[in-house]
């Protein structure tokens, strides 16, 4: 009889011990790697006032079930753009801007371009701390009048250096967005 | 009364054939080698005759009328080895004989006498001399030897076993007595055992759960600890094993004090230590394993009360192949098309990203006390712990922060009557009352899998044994439960209504909004029914005939009810369903046994019709800002599995020994009418052991294993458009690797270096010839082969 007063005294304590915690309300967490948005700014280098902004922007990242919402652009024909891409966490309040991360970590991430059916051509302009492409800065040029779409892949991990081609590159797939592009 | 009498003729006649002197007595004293204290009740046998005795307080025994010759005479006893004394009776004679402990003998004794956890149960067993050879490996490995019992893996370490193709929920592990909580919904998440913590393992495949549970659609394994004798005595034994696949080993011990008084305290501990293994092909980058077990049990055993405490603590830490880890479905195609993982480097014993590292403490009290014209109380008290931390591949700060990290709290208590004192019936019947609280540690700054719970549950059985007469028994039971759970979750207010829940659930919105989330409370109470039944008859000395039915339901749990996000290491979106209701399962068994040692065999037939069978299949494409997703939704369909478990064992000559298995088994989608997702498709092994006892106990063994393609699968590929090409790319992640077949030797030998106790050597090759191989089975099987050769050495002390 003894055995069983002692057991129940153990299952109560239990009880107790776990109800301890049980009144936080702080048991769900942010996703605080969230990429919600990238955007991806074109200036024309002979005109500072054409200025092209695309725009992909997913406010609940990848778990949740909303739509994104996609901005193309428009680029002028047989010019040459300084491109600066943008990656923001939109969830935070300012916006955190995970770009500076990205920057910071350079060496193991690297941003890929690239063009179908449209006439761009996109360079990557800056390198990381070990002198490989990056991809935060971009000069794009455009030829003839054209139209088709621009991709953008930034991979955590790939590669480095490597031949220019994501899939090749290997590593994980943080960012893969799509815009429609019509040189003009 | 007509037997006695046969016998007596028997005995009469043979007198009368053999004009031999028949009237010798021989008497002898059984003692413990250790300590030369008396063994008491040891069995005492005259091969080749009916003359059976046992050892009275003193440790002697005697037969009387014995004819003069050569006899042999073998003693049992069930913490000692076996012994045969072979004596040449001349005239009256006295022998001393000592016994000497091994735990692995016992077993062995323990498995060929009628010690199934009840006689109606269908069910298999895993001795210790099976265990020993499994001890650097997992449960599900060694389990895999059962017919009928596979595994869904991810990789090589995580090994989830399966019964009849069904795992997780459905399975319930009983670990020494107590169900194991190890947040064991996820398909990647491995049972928490230490199997060198144990002396036996039983897989029920039939119906005989009920005392457990009302939820094992697919069985249960039960893993048990030996009692001890009631002598004082000190022994142990420690085993180390080295291999070269993974250039890693294991190393465990064990030390047993057992006293008269009833006593016992016992000590285990294993460590094991893995770099990254190999398949024949390539190194499996980032496949190490670390682990740390003990156990402490401490305890009274008499046969009126006792009592016995229990505690172990796993930790695993388990490193999960580089190249699997992927960002969206283009990587998932790149990396089905790739012949060889995307990520390979040299070896290292390192364990980077993504790893897992898994905690388990379980702590159990349990004691008895049996009482006259009734029969044996007994109450227990468990408590477990589990934290589970996942680790992936993170940007900046987070880097050294888990992607998730629950920890899983449950705490039971069981009373339990046995009634024994009606002719020919035995009555068991308890309660069950536990608590669950699941805690997902805050400050990992990723979303929440599984949300925060409270799970409240009652349950209540009576099973009644009934024993019809010598050769048949019968055995019925029924169980309920009550269950509630009651959860803190936030969804996207978008989801919230995409799933209807705003109408169904208006309840379980608490109003309160965070950003685009809202704060919901759902509350969820189910009562199920469970019922057993089991048929057992002798058909003669070693025929029997078996036959189960079973009644089992399940709750949804936390994964099916409340995933809802990204599960990153699968490139994945999972998605679960307040809607989901419980599971009902019918499950019917038939086995026919033979048990002989010359030549045995069972065949067990089973067919289960599952309603409302809880899936997880992928049902479409999201397209998100780190590209496009499958969806994987769980869902609710009607399923029927049947199949049959073949078992043969036949002596070909006094050395040689064949035993062999065939599994085969058909899963159905019924709504659907398509194949159900991932079955074990159809397998058979071979195995001959040479075994000489007279030669060191030399035991050479050649086995063979052949699984074969799973040809009935439901297909769902689907197209994906990758935006890089702007092409559609189809993905194939329905298709099932060929078939393989692997061969192996295992080999030992005993040895008696010391004074006293033993050394067991032995060395094994696993896939002799180096096959490249995948499994259907194996989540990883995607992204690279299976393991390719493996010599492993092995050494034993027994002291």
């Amino acid at each position: 009889m003894k055995t069983i007063k002692l057991l129940a005294v153990l299952f109560i304590s239990a009880l107790a011990f776990t109800a301890c915690s049980e009144d936080h309300d702080h048991d769900h967490d942010h996703d605080e790697e969230l990429i919600t948005t990238v955007i991806y700014t074109l200036t024309n280098t002979t005109n500072p006032n054409d200025i092209v902004v695309m725009e992909y922007d997913d406010p609940d990242g990848e778990d949740g079930s909303a739509t994104p919402t996609i901005t193309g652009g428009t680029l002028m024909a047989n010019a040459t753009y300084t491109g600066t891409i943008q990656l923001l966490n939109r969830t935070e309040s300012p916006a955190e801007d995970v770009t500076i991360e990205v920057q910071a970590e350079g060496d193991e991430h690297e941003f890929f371009y690239s063009a179908v059916g449209a006439n761009v051509t996109i360079s990557k302009t800056d390198v990381d701390g070990d002198n490989n492409p990056l991809g935060i800065e971009t000069s794009v040029s455009t030829g003839v009048a054209s139209s088709g779409t621009l991709t953008v892949v930034l991979k955590h991990e790939p590669t480095k250096p490597n031949n220019g081609n994501p899939a090749a590159a290997g590593g994980t797939t943080d960012v893969e967005v799509t815009f429609n592009v019509t040189v003009q | 009364m007509h037997k006695l009498l046969v016998f007596f003729v028997l005995v009469l006649v043979n007198s009368h054939i053999n004009s031999q002197e028949c009237n010798i007595t021989f008497k002898g004293k059984i003692t413990d080698f250790h300590d030369n204290s008396s063994i008491v009740g040891a069995s005492v046998h005259i091969l080749n005759s009916k003359k059976y005795t046992s050892s009275n307080f003193d440790g002697e025994f005697e037969f009387k009328n014995l004819c003069t010759g050569k006899i042999t005479i073998e003693i049992k006893h069930i913490s000692c080895e076996t012994k045969r004394v072979v004596v040449n009776l001349t005239e009256d004679t006295f022998k001393a004989i000592t016994l000497e402990h091994h735990e692995e003998e016992l077993n062995e004794i323990v498995v060929t006498t009628e010690t199934k956890n009840e006689k109606t149960s269908i069910e298999q067993t895993l001795k210790k001399e099976v265990i020993t050879t499994f001890s650097d490996k997992n449960l599900g490995d060694a389990l895999n030897t059962i017919s009928g019992v596979s595994s869904l893996n991810t990789g090589n370490s995580i090994v989830k076993p399966m019964i009849h193709g069904l795992h997780s929920s459905r399975l319930l592990i009983i670990n020494n007595n107590v169900r194991m909580f190890d947040q064991e919904w996820g398909d990647e998440h491995a049972p928490n055992i230490d199997i060198n913590a144990f002396d036996r393992i039983d897989v029920v495949k039939g119906a005989n759960t009920l005392k457990y549970g009302s939820d094992a659609v697919g069985g249960a394994i039960i893993t048990k600890l030996r009692k001890y004798a009631l002598i004082d005595s000190i022994f142990g034994s420690t085993t180390t094993s080295l291999n070269s696949n993974g250039f890693g080993g294991n190393i465990n011990t064990e030390l047993i004090k057992s006293y008269q008084s009833g006593y016992y305290f016992r000590f285990q501990a294993s460590l094991k230590k893995f770099g990254d293994f190999k398949a024949p092909d390539y190194n499996l980058t980032n496949t190490g394993i670390e682990s740390i077990n003990a156990s402490l049990r401490f305890g009274y055993n008499t046969y009126e009360k006792g009592f016995d405490a229990y505690y172990s603590f796993v930790n695993n830490k388990i490193g999960i192949l580089r190249a699997s880890h992927i960002g969206n479905v283009n990587d998932l195609v790149q990396a089905i098309n790739s012949l060889e993982p995307v990520f390979i480097r040299d070896f290292s014993y390192n364990i980077d990203v993504p790893y897992q590292n898994i905690n388990h403490h379980l702590l159990k009290v349990e004691a008895f006390k049996r009482f006259q014209n009734l029969g044996k109380l007994t109450v227990q008290y468990d408590m477990q712990l589990n934290r589970r931390q996942e680790f992936d591949l993170r940007r900046g700060n987070l880097r050294n922060r888990p992607v998730i990290d629950l920890q899983l709290f449950t705490a039971s208590l069981q009373p339990d009557l046995e009634i024994n004192s009606i002719d020919n019936f035995k009555i068991n019947t308890g309660l069950l009352l536990r608590f669950q609280q699941n805690n997902p540690i805050v400050d990992i700054g990723a979303s929440t899998l599984i949300p925060f719970y409270n799970k409240y549950e009652a349950g209540i059985y009576g099973i009644v044994n009934y024993t019809i007469d010598e050769t048949s028994s019968l055995n019925a039971g029924i169980r309920y439960d009550y269950s509630r759970i009651e959860a803190r979750k936030n969804y996207f207010q978008s989801d919230w209504s995409l799933y209807n829940y705003d109408v169904l659930f208006p309840e379980f919105d608490t109003g309160v909004v965070d950003g685009i989330e809202l704060e919901t409370r759902p509350k969820f109470t189910f009562n199920n029914i469970s019922t057993s039944l089991g048929y057992e008859k002798k058909l003669n000395k070693d025929y029997a005939f078996l036959l189960n039915y079973g009644l089992a339901q399940r709750m949804p749990n936390p994964s099916e009810l409340f995933s809802g996000g990204l599960h990153h290491s699968a490139a994945r979106i999972e998605i679960g369903f307040l809607t989901i209701a419980k599971e009902t399962a019918n499950k019917f068994a038939i086995s026919i046994e033979k048990n002989n040692e010359n030549f045995g065999f069972s065949v067990s037939p089973y067919y289960k019709q599952i309603n409302n069978f809880i899936q997880l299949i992928p049902t479409g494409l999201r397209t998100t800002i780190r590209g496009a997703f499958p969806i994987w939704e769980y869902n609710q369909i009607d399923a029927r599995i049947f199949g049959v478990d073949f078992d043969v064992n036949k002596k070909i000559s006094s050395k040689f020994k064949y035993t062999g298995n065939l599994s085969l088994l058909q899963g159905d989608n019924l709504t659907d009418d398509i194949p159900l997702i991932h079955m074990p498709s159809a397998n058979f092994s071979n195995r001959i052991t040479y075994y000489n006892e007279g030669f060191y106990k030399l035991k050479i063994s050649l086995h063979q294993r052949t699984v074969l393609q799973q040809n009935r699968f439901p297909d769902y590929n689907f197209n994906t458009f990758n935006p890089t090409t702007q092409q559609q790319v189809f993905v194939d992640i329905s298709s099932t690797p060929p078939a393989y077949n692997l061969f192996g030797i295992n080999s030992s030998a005993e040895f008696h270096p010391f004074k006293k106790g033993s050394m067991l050597v032995e060395f094994n090759i696993d896939n002799l010839f180096n096959v490249s191989y995948r499994d259907n089975l194996n989540r990883l099987r995607y992204f690279a082969d299976e393991l390719g050769r493996n010599y492993n050495l092995k050494i034993k002390i027994n002291y």
